[in-house]
């Protein structure tokens, strides 16, 4: 179909979705982002945030934490180091993600590191906000 | 010439050995099939991601601003190997191959007046390789508590990797582990992931991308989830070729096995055979001689 493009969620471990969706809301790095078809090719960093694609079977929510996403006319394909169903998604597994980064930032030595986790932190935390 | 009883002891213990060797070829078996479908999940990730790396690389590769972790330190003096093996053994000749293959590199950069740093992961590599190069070993990482092996695992390995290039321990590295080819076939792999390299596919040059935030932003991103994903893939593949090394081995045990059995079970048959035959002979003279 023309006004679909082929939607891809893959984690390191597996691949989460696959399939045609009508549009993908994108937690980008630089801020939301919305990809259909005909979009122009883009490559963006993902900050932690809801994504939601429009699938013909109705629409799918997933959490992001990690990753980046290559939009072309035809393809969406987010490539995520960590990512769930928001179904099945649990605050905890968000909360040891949080901890771990709040660890990091401890340790951080380089101001562009710390600045980075700070605002990977604070996003983390928003999402958490959220779900409730 | 052993006597009856001996053989028949022999005959029972080659048969429980039997047993064990086919219920190990057998759990392999499922293993493998597990392992190959966690390499085969893995795979649509790692690929897109070699692929939007590659690209980018090439866009950023030759400038001078390019980051170090592909760029590399400009030299090339300490070599730091990684060896991938498994925790356990009984898999045939697969832990040694891959010993094999980073022994000969190790001693071709010592060679080549290079200096050598190893380090291990699994328990196996490690006891082979500690006779001979144990005082160049920097460290080791246990993965004989887990089960299966996940990207957490491997972005953990990264992350130790990367802390010592900050530190400049080292120039080079490169992993060492069996790609899976099939269950008779597993192949020792070198590969470098620091600097990182990528198969300059000179195919079309995709689209072109807007960056958001820039190209350079983003590879620095990237590049040091880059060696977590080339460090998880070998760790699949090589949980793979275990599955694998280790059912063909167990398959030809049990069929040594079986062969011998069968020999022990003619040798037992043939001393019967004569021991009725002796006393045959004794009833008969002494009959005889009545």
């Amino acid at each position: 179909m023309a006004d679909m493009v082929q939607f891809d969620l893959v984690c390191p471990e597996r691949s989460l979705a696959s399939g045609k969706a009508s549009e993908v809301l994108i937690p980008g790095s630089e801020g939301e982002l919305t990809a259909g078809p005909g979009h122009e090719p883009m490559l963006t960093t993902l900050r932690p945030g809801f994504l939601r694609a429009e699938m013909e079977g109705g629409a799918q929510d997933f959490v992001v934490t990690h990753g980046f996403v290559e939009i072309s006319a035809q393809s969406v394909s987010v490539i995520a180091e960590r990512a769930f169903a928001a179904a099945d998604v649990a605050r905890p597994d968000l909360e040891a993600i949080l901890d771990e980064a709040r660890d990091r930032m401890e340790q951080a030595a380089e101001d562009e590191e710390r600045h980075g986790l700070e605002r990977f932190v604070a996003d983390l935390v928003h999402l958490i906000d959220q779900m409730d | 010439m052993p006597s009856l009883k001996d053989l028949k002891n022999r005959i029972a213990s080659v048969k429980s050995t039997r047993k064990i060797t086919k219920a190990m070829q057998m759990v392999a078996a499922a293993k493998l099939r597990r392992a190959q479908d966690a390499a085969e999940a893995a795979r649509p990730y790692s690929e897109r991601f070699n692929a939007v790396m590659a690209s980018l690389a090439a866009s950023v590769g030759g400038s001078d601003t390019a980051p170090r972790l592909l760029a590399g330190t400009g030299s090339d003096q300490v070599q730091l190997l990684i060896v991938m093996t498994a925790e356990r053994g009984l898999c045939g000749g697969f832990n040694s191959s891959i010993v094999k293959l980073a022994r000969t590199k190790a001693n071709e950069l010592i060679k080549a007046g290079k200096t050598v740093k190893i380090l291990t992961v699994g328990k196996k590599g490690r006891e082979q390789l500690k006779r001979d190069l144990g005082d160049l070993m920097i460290g080791h990482v246990d993965l004989s508590e887990v089960k299966r092996i996940g990207y957490d695992n491997a972005q953990a390995i990264a992350k130790d990797v990367l802390a010592r290039f900050d530190a400049g321990e080292f120039d080079v590295a490169t992993i060492f582990y069996a790609k899976f080819q099939s269950v008779i076939a597993q192949v020792p792999t070198a590969q470098q992931i620091i600097p990182a390299q990528f198969e300059t596919t000179a195919e079309e040059a995709g689209p072109l991308y807007d960056y958001e935030p820039s190209e350079e932003a983003i590879l620095a991103d990237l590049l040091p989830r880059g060696v977590a994903t080339q460090i998880f893939a070998a760790l699949l593949e090589n949980g793979a070729s275990e599955q694998g090394a280790r059912m063909s081995a167990m398959d030809n045990a049990t069929r040594n096995a079986g062969d011998m059995i069968d020999r022990l079970t003619i040798e037992f048959n043939r001393s019967r055979q004569a021991v009725i035959t002796n006393e045959l002979i004794e009833i008969i003279s002494g009959a005889e001689a009545l």
